[in-house]
């Protein structure tokens, strides 16, 4: 009895669980017909799973303290659901020649690193927070590394393996002082045990290191640009806004339960990193001419902004983070979802190529402008207002000089996101890409996405739901 | 109430709409000002007035409020009467109709929203939506360098919505963080040092808008390579946020800043307005030469609001409206002329005058408001100006306003010489002689602006005792 309400408390990862284990026995069954119907299967089964998740739930630990529930994680595991059923909607690319025998593998090892997030969001004690993150990172090595015959897919594949074993092993070094410094692994014990110790500070930032792996802030985003260029462009938008967004929550949720009493530590290295992330970042977006390298030097800048809400380390600055990576993924989806259709139909994958695009496809250049506009932070696009909180949270600590260095990169970041929209509305072309027909999916996850750059600020009411929850969770 | 308007829009009959659009716009503007003065004979002695407020983001105390005074209502009638002329004047913008008048549309609403608003976050929110447009609408429908010119009015425009920003939270933060409301903010005393350092910011912020001298490079190139319509409503109505920010924000909120620093930005406005005239001999284009025209005016206008007195603040709105007026009868007419002959050369043309004089009288009318001739509202409007300003007696601001009042000699040349050259001089281009004159909508167009300069110019009471008193209201 004891242990079955346990399963009840992780209640969400068990139904991530059936999900994953009956697509594989559809896999196993269907036949050469019935895979054709993988992508609506899955869709089906994922958003039954994405409604129950929303069904109210208590807060409680289960396996003495191992797994932790808050509500808060909740709402990003949400997130993460919309996220991941906007990509699956985005999944054309599986349905192509090239990539269709890989359709099972691919939602397959999809859900699995979505499970390995969910783990890492809700754990309470550091190994099972290694274990969620590593069941989520092998699989993304192989999902980067699907598209067989490409080189470039081969080497992000391997880029990604490598760096991430690297960092997760400079992480469990760090766990392994905390370990060592504390004596005990449990999220709620630490706290109490944490100082300014010299080695608990060592300890703290390879631990750290592995998470701004992660997150690709600079100096840990070199592997960023490659994987995002190689890998299938559904791979890519998956890390750019789920692997990214979960591992900013789990960022700021050590921070403040566990890592809460070297404030002053962190608050400077965060700091240093937001300055360097936003600005590198963004000067080097400005030069690529690949769209999928661009969105990746974009990400990171974004990434950047993110952190810059908990530099603070108020409650609100936690809803403002949450809040961004409600709007991120979004604004960032519907650019994938426009890049994917393009690159599916016609290969092109260049900003150059893009030149002209209004006159022959005026819904997707319109989406595009609506995406680059949201992430460059442009009223009344919900992009604005999750900067301008992400700002304000900073504000209100006192940030001045910090915040106007954002600022003034978000000037730079417009340039480039500018670009874009010059090259579809205003630049001239002999040969643009041709009249394109999307297919169904990637329609509805291109109006869904619309709705979500367009509601989300306008309607306060995703940000003081969140609010709510972003104060409980501190209390 | 006013921005509903705009919901309706997207047809194919874009013209028509387009003109019942903003014709019930200017109706509405002139019965909201109809409503003030009632309400203000009736006794009402608020700040602001038919104000209706909503709660819109509860964590930061940003409400979507409204309301006017004077001062906005008189800024509203004559937004109004801008777009609806400029739509006349665009009748027939080729191509992408639709599109264009979608962006102008937004492009007004920012405006409106601004002028309407009372709350810090929605008027930032606004005058960022007013941006945007400009860069389309310059990069696709303008001429000669407009990339170029695009770019550089949105980042130098963005550039000073950074600074807005980092100032308006800042003045959030230090006024206690209880609210955004300006009206409720202008009761709250904010510690000296905060104010020297939010004052600089927004000032700075809003002057780059209102071409404040060293930072008014963005608006020669703007004018010069916008779609006239763009070029009316920009040099009309959208520099005149810059003055209005800089009036409602700044110097209203904090007062105590402004005393200190205005002799600093006293020099760099009163060396905007002579050397923005002196600019303007030297151009040869006609679009330069009232661009520069521009600049100089604006910068009185800020220099009338530094003076801090009733009487020259008065002046600086009475001098928005009517430059307001006349720079967009100028715009207009250049783009009108400039569709005949091709050019905008003052050397390529002469003897205009002959060939089409109902264009060449009403650029004259326009000439002479912008030298101050009494009668028009250029007279009106300056003269107020410099005697307010020599209300102050310190020898400072005397010598200033003298450097200041030296430029209407300096106006006078460049605009008698440009009249004389191309309307009287002699015949440049015998193609010239088969120009036909002004068509209806153009006529109609240019018989309102110059109905407005006219009644400024010779009704000044009513209008200024309304202004007056609301400035009043805010000291």
């Amino acid at each position: 009895m004891e242990n079955f309400s346990n399963f009840l408390c992780m209640r969400s990862e068990v139904s991530l669980v059936v999900v994953i284990i009956s697509l594989l026995a559809y896999d196993l069954i269907a036949g050469r017909k019935g895979m054709q119907y993988f992508q609506p299967v899955t869709l089906t089964l994922f958003a039954i799973h994405t409604v129950l998740h929303l069904l109210p739930h208590e807060a409680g630990t289960a396996f003495g303290g191992m797994y932790t529930y808050i509500p808060m994680a909740g709402v990003v595991k949400t997130i993460l659901n919309i996220a991941t059923l906007i990509i699956f909607l985005q999944a054309e690319a599986f349905n192509g020649e090239k990539l269709s025998n890989k359709r099972g593998e691919y939602y397959f090892l999809t859900l699995v690193t979505l499970l390995g997030f969910y783990f890492m969001i809700s754990s309470g004690h550091f190994l099972l927070f290694y274990i969620g993150l590593e069941m989520a990172s092998i699989p993304i090595g192989t999902l980067a590394a699907m598209e067989k015959q490409s080189k470039k897919s081969a080497e992000a594949g391997a880029k990604y393996i490598l760096l991430a074993t690297f960092s997760s092993g400079i992480m469990l070094f760090g766990i392994s002082y905390l370990y060592g410094t504390t004596g005990t692994l449990y999220f709620a014990d630490i706290p109490a045990l944490i100082g300014a110790n010299t080695l608990q500070i060592m300890a703290f930032v390879f631990f750290m290191a592995g998470i701004f792996f992660k997150i690709s802030l600079v100096p840990f985003h070199m592997w960023t640009p490659d994987v995002y260029e190689g890998a299938p462009t559904n791979v890519t938008s998956y890390l750019s806004v789920v692997s990214k967004g979960a591992a900013l929550f789990a960022l700021a949720l050590l921070l403040y339960k566990v890592f809460g009493n070297l404030v002053g530590q962190w608050q400077g290295i965060l700091y240093g990193l937001v300055i360097v992330s936003i600005t590198l970042a963004n000067l080097f977006a400005i030069r690529q001419k690949n769209i999928k390298r661009f969105l990746a030097f974009s990400s990171i800048s974004q990434a950047g902004y993110i952190v810059l809400g908990i530099v603070g380390g108020t409650a609100f600055g936690m809803t403002t983070l949450v809040y961004y990576i409600f709007v991120y993924l979004f604004s960032n989806l519907a650019a994938f979802g426009v890049v994917t259709a393009i690159e599916n139909r016609t290969g092109k994958i260049n900003i150059g190529d893009y030149k002209g695009l209004y006159s022959t496809n005026p819904m997707l250049s319109f989406v595009m402008m609506l995406s680059m506009f949201s992430l460059g932070g442009i009223p009344p696009l919900a992009g604005f207002f999750s900067k301008f909180f992400i700002f304000a949270a900073a504000m209100e600590q006192g940030f001045y000089v910090l915040v106007l260095i954002a600022v003034i990169n978000t000037i730079v970041s417009l340039y480039y996101y500018l670009l874009v929209v010059k090259a579809m509305f205003i630049d001239r072309n002999e040969h643009p890409i041709p009249a394109l027909q999307t297919d169904v999916y990637n329609k509805a996850s291109l109006i869904f996405c619309t709705a979500g750059i367009l509601l989300a600020g306008i309607f306060s009411i995703f940000m003081e739901k969140i609010e709510t929850f972003g104060f409980a969770m501190l209390q | 109430m006013l921005l509903s308007l705009f919901a309706a829009r997207n047809r194919k009959q874009v013209l028509s709409i387009m003109v019942t659009g903003s014709a019930a716009l200017a109706a509405a503007s002139v019965y909201l000002a109809i409503r003030y003065i009632t309400a203000g004979n009736g006794g009402a002695t608020g700040t602001m007035l038919l104000t209706s407020s909503h709660m819109w983001y509860k964590p930061l105390n940003i409400g979507f409020s409204l309301g006017v005074d004077g001062v906005s209502v008189a800024m509203l009638c004559l937004s109004s009467v801008i777009v609806l002329t400029g739509t006349f004047i665009s009748w027939k913008i080729q191509p992408l109709t639709k599109e264009f008048f979608l962006w102008f549309c937004l492009l007004s609403l920012g405006v409106f929203g601004f002028f309407i608003t009372t709350d810090l976050f929605t008027m930032f929110m606004f005058y960022e939506i007013a941006l945007i447009p400009m860069y389309l609408l310059i990069g696709i429908w303008g001429s000669g360098k407009k990339e170029y010119s695009a770019m550089k009015l949105t980042l130098m425009l963005m550039g000073a919505s950074a600074l807005l920003l980092v100032g308006i939270l800042g003045i959030y933060f230090s006024a206690g963080a209880v609210s955004m409301n300006i009206p409720d903010i202008a009761h709250i005393d904010i510690p000296l040092d905060k104010q020297l350092f939010f004052f600089l910011l927004t000032f700075i912020g809003f002057g780059v808008l209102g071409a404040l001298f060293p930072f008014h490079t963005w608006s020669p190139d703007g004018h010069a390579s916008a779609p006239t319509a763009v070029s009316m409503l920009h040099a009309g109505v959208l520099m005149k946020l810059g003055g209005y920010g800089c009036f409602r924000v700044s110097i209203c909120l904090m007062p105590d800043a402004a005393h200190i620093l205005a002799p600093l930005f006293l020099v760099l406005t009163a060396t905007g307005v002579f050397y923005g005239a002196l600019a303007a001999i030297h151009q040869r284009d006609l679009k330069y030469i009232n661009a520069y025209s521009s600049v100089s005016h604006c910068n009185l206008v800020l220099f009338a609001v530094l003076m801090l007195t009733r009487t020259a603040m008065t002046g600086a709105v009475l001098q928005m409206l009517s430059h307001g007026l006349m720079t967009a009868l100028f715009f207009a007419l250049i783009g009108t002329i400039y569709e005949r002959t091709h050019t905008r050369m003052i050397t390529e043309m002469g003897g205009l005058m002959r060939v089409i004089p109902f264009l060449g009288v009403a650029f004259v009318i326009a000439g002479l408001a912008s030298l101050g001739l009494p009668g028009l509202s250029g007279f009106v409007s300056e003269m107020t100006i410099f005697i307010g300003s020599f209300e102050n007696a310190d020898l400072f601001r005397r010598v200033l306003t003298v450097i200041a009042l030296s430029s209407i000699v300096v106006t006078a040349v460049y605009i008698l010489r440009m009249v004389g050259k191309f309307l009287y001089g002699p015949m440049q281009n015998p193609h010239h002689n088969e120009l036909t004159d002004a068509v209806w909508y153009e006529k109609l167009a240019v018989v309102i602006l110059t109905a407005g300069i006219a009644y400024i110019g010779m009704f000044p009471l009513g209008l200024s005792d309304m202004l007056n008193e609301s400035v009043g209201l805010i000291k």
